[in-house]
């Protein structure tokens, strides 16, 4: 009885709370489960694809979807099923670190612009604006130029080029928050800056960022595509689902399939990772939690 | 006891914020003290300093001059952990109960926050002393785990109180803390208000531009216009016997329900002037029915009879 009562009294941590609340909302869970399933089949692909990633049948190439290559073949005769499977730990995973590093690089940086404001603010959205005047594409190319190819490189290329937006969507949302009467209220019972700004702040303000997570994923399994369409970023034979999409393009006509299943992953992916991302902003809520 | 230090006392209080057009002068030269457990209800209307005065006190903003003594003590200046143990005596209740409380934190969360910035507490402590706040300004021990959204304004001012008193503070600035409260509501919150200053022997500043609350809850009252004080002397006094006349003007809006002086009100000319770098006379000579050339030399504040300062050169004639 005694032990009950210290129990809810002392409340669960935040995240017990989000996770019980996101455990009662089903498309996010459905979305969870999709995504980690997915994370699952593409680490122990080696152990069951039907074939080797690089291996070529010469006499099936661009073949249609068959019992022996289920998900047809691709121009030089590579089984997509297994490219597919293979490919999606470094697309997956590569999506996924993108995001959290640029957010998680740009919820710190935003969140001190929006809280002291001033000339610090000043200071870090002018040094955005120089990195958001290039087109994000050029500076990706250029960033990966300079750090050079391969599965981290490509992370990073494509994560400081994010970084600047997630720095002014958390800013927006941050300045919308500074001006709210609680954050005087913590003030006046001496509350710390860091208190203020990661306690009561940045959870009144990370919704909009959520959201921008979930969709910023997909743009960024595309972009690391584009940069290994023109030989940075990943480099072939090393199959990512962007790769074999811009691989696919001049096909699209005679042999759609090659677009079709990659595609299709893609698709998948972001759709999981959406409802996911929904379903924790939605938790995450006290307004719209049952 | 008379000789008592006052536990509020400012002198020459200024706060003037910078804008494109000039200085503001939100607050400007206000002096007065308040005695231990008694109110100072400060009135005047929309933007003429009151919020910002009782923010500039308790360090919320920080003041461009004068000075500020907490029971005797200069805390003009004070910065870090001086700062922080002056601001655990004085503490503030704010005026809209809907954004004063963090919309993502449990009530209990709330009132513990003090308590828990504080590290003087051990855990068990807080737990004891959060109850026994939330049962000192009566929320039922079922909403503790609520959101502030579920609950009504009265009740959300009710956390803002608890959280207000979580560190015994000596004094209270309470800005306009029931103005966003239905009327039924007002008189509860008053009441409790009433009721922890007698408890707890709290001394507050009142600050509202509702005559009939101000009359209601306070000890003293000032008048503010355009971030001075025109006006300070006992509640009673004031009603009796307002000198200034733009505390008459005040004074007529209230609507009157006895026969024998029916509701006579007396319409203000003009509009309030601009606070933007003020000219140095009488702020309130621009509508005053009374004014003339001396109304725009700089005004002293004079008092005319024990406990009644006014800040009028003209004060003799017109009453």
């Amino acid at each position: 009885m005694a032990d009950t009562k210290k129990k809810t009294r002392n409340g669960q941590s935040e995240f017990a709370m989000i996770w019980k609340q996101l455990k009662k909302n089903k498309l996010a869970m459905a979305g969870l489960i999709i995504f980690l399933l997915e994370l699952v089949l593409a680490f122990l692909a080696p152990l069951y694809i039907p074939y080797g990633i690089t291996e070529m049948d010469p006499v099936a190439q661009r073949a249609a979807p068959s019992a022996a290559h289920w998900f047809g073949t691709d121009n030089l005769g590579r089984d997509i099923f297994s490219r597919i499977c293979y490919g999606g730990k470094y697309s997956l995973t590569m999506g996924i670190i993108t995001i959290l590093l640029s957010n998680g690089v740009g919820i710190v940086i935003g969140a001190v612009a929006g809280y002291f404001g001033g000339w610090v603010d000043n200071l870090i959205m002018r040094i955005c604006d120089v990195f958001q005047s290039m087109p994000g594409m050029l500076l990706n190319i250029v960033l990966c130029a300079v750090l050079g190819s391969g599965w981290f490189n490509t992370i990073l290329a494509l994560a400081i080029g994010n970084v600047p937006g997630s720095v002014r969507m958390l800013r927006a949302s941050m300045l919308k928050q500074r001006g709210a009467e609680y954050v005087e209220a913590c003030q006046s019972i001496n509350c710390s800056t860091p208190r203020i700004i990661f306690s009561h702040l940045l959870p009144n303000s990370f919704s909009p960022m959520l959201v921008g997570m979930s969709m910023g994923m997909s743009m960024m399994m595309t972009m690391a595509a584009s940069l290994s369409f023109i030989g940075l970023g990943i480099q072939p034979p090393i199959p990512d689902w962007g790769a074999m999409l811009s691989d696919a393009r001049q096909f699209i006509r005679i042999a759609p399939h090659m677009i079709i299943f990659p595609g299709i992953a893609i698709a998948i992916s972001v759709l999981a990772l959406n409802l996911l991302g929904d379903g924790i902003r939605d938790a995450a809520d006290p307004k719209l939690r049952r | 006891m008379a000789n008592q230090e006052p536990v509020i006392r400012i002198e020459g209080l200024k706060k003037y914020f910078s804008t494109a057009r000039g200085l503001l002068h939100a607050v400007d030269d206000v002096t007065f003290s308040i005695e231990k457990g008694k109110t100072l209800g400060v009135v005047g209307e929309s933007g003429c300093g009151k919020s910002t005065l009782g923010r500039t006190i308790i360090h919320l903003l920080e003041k461009t001059d004068g000075k500020i003594w907490l029971e005797g003590q200069d805390i003009s200046d004070v910065k870090g952990r001086e700062l922080r143990k002056a601001r655990e005596q004085m503490q503030i209740i704010f005026q809209d109960p809907y954004s004063s409380i963090d919309p993502r934190k449990t009530i209990e969360a709330t009132v513990r926050e003090p308590l828990v910035v504080s590290r003087k507490f051990k855990k068990n402590e807080i737990d004891d002393k959060a109850q026994e706040l939330m049962e000192l300004v009566g929320i039922d021990e079922r909403l503790r785990r609520s959101y502030p959204h579920e609950l009504d304004g009265g009740r959300r001012q009710r956390v803002g109180i608890a959280r207000a008193l979580a560190l015994n503070p000596k004094f209270v600035v309470c800005d306009e803390p029931v103005s966003a409260l239905d009327v039924s509501i007002q008189a509860q919150v008053l009441n409790l208000l009433k009721r922890l200053q007698m408890d707890r022997g709290l001394t507050y500043m009142f600050v509202t531009h509702d005559m009939s609350v101000v009359r209601h809850i306070s000890d003293d009252i000032c008048v503010m216009y355009l971030g001075q004080v025109v006006e300070k002397c006992p509640s009673k006094e004031l009603f009796k016997n307002p000198l200034h006349p733009y505390t008459k003007a005040l004074l007529s809006a209230i609507p009157s329900t006895d026969i024998d002086h029916p509701f006579q009100r007396e319409i203000l000319q003009g509009e309030l002037t601009s606070p933007i770098n003020p000219k140095p006379g009488c702020r309130f000579a621009a509508r005053c029915k009374y004014a003339t050339e001396d109304c725009q030399q700089p005004q002293v504040q004079e008092e005319v009879s024990p406990g009644h300062f006014v800040r009028c050169c003209r004060v003799g004639e017109i009453n």
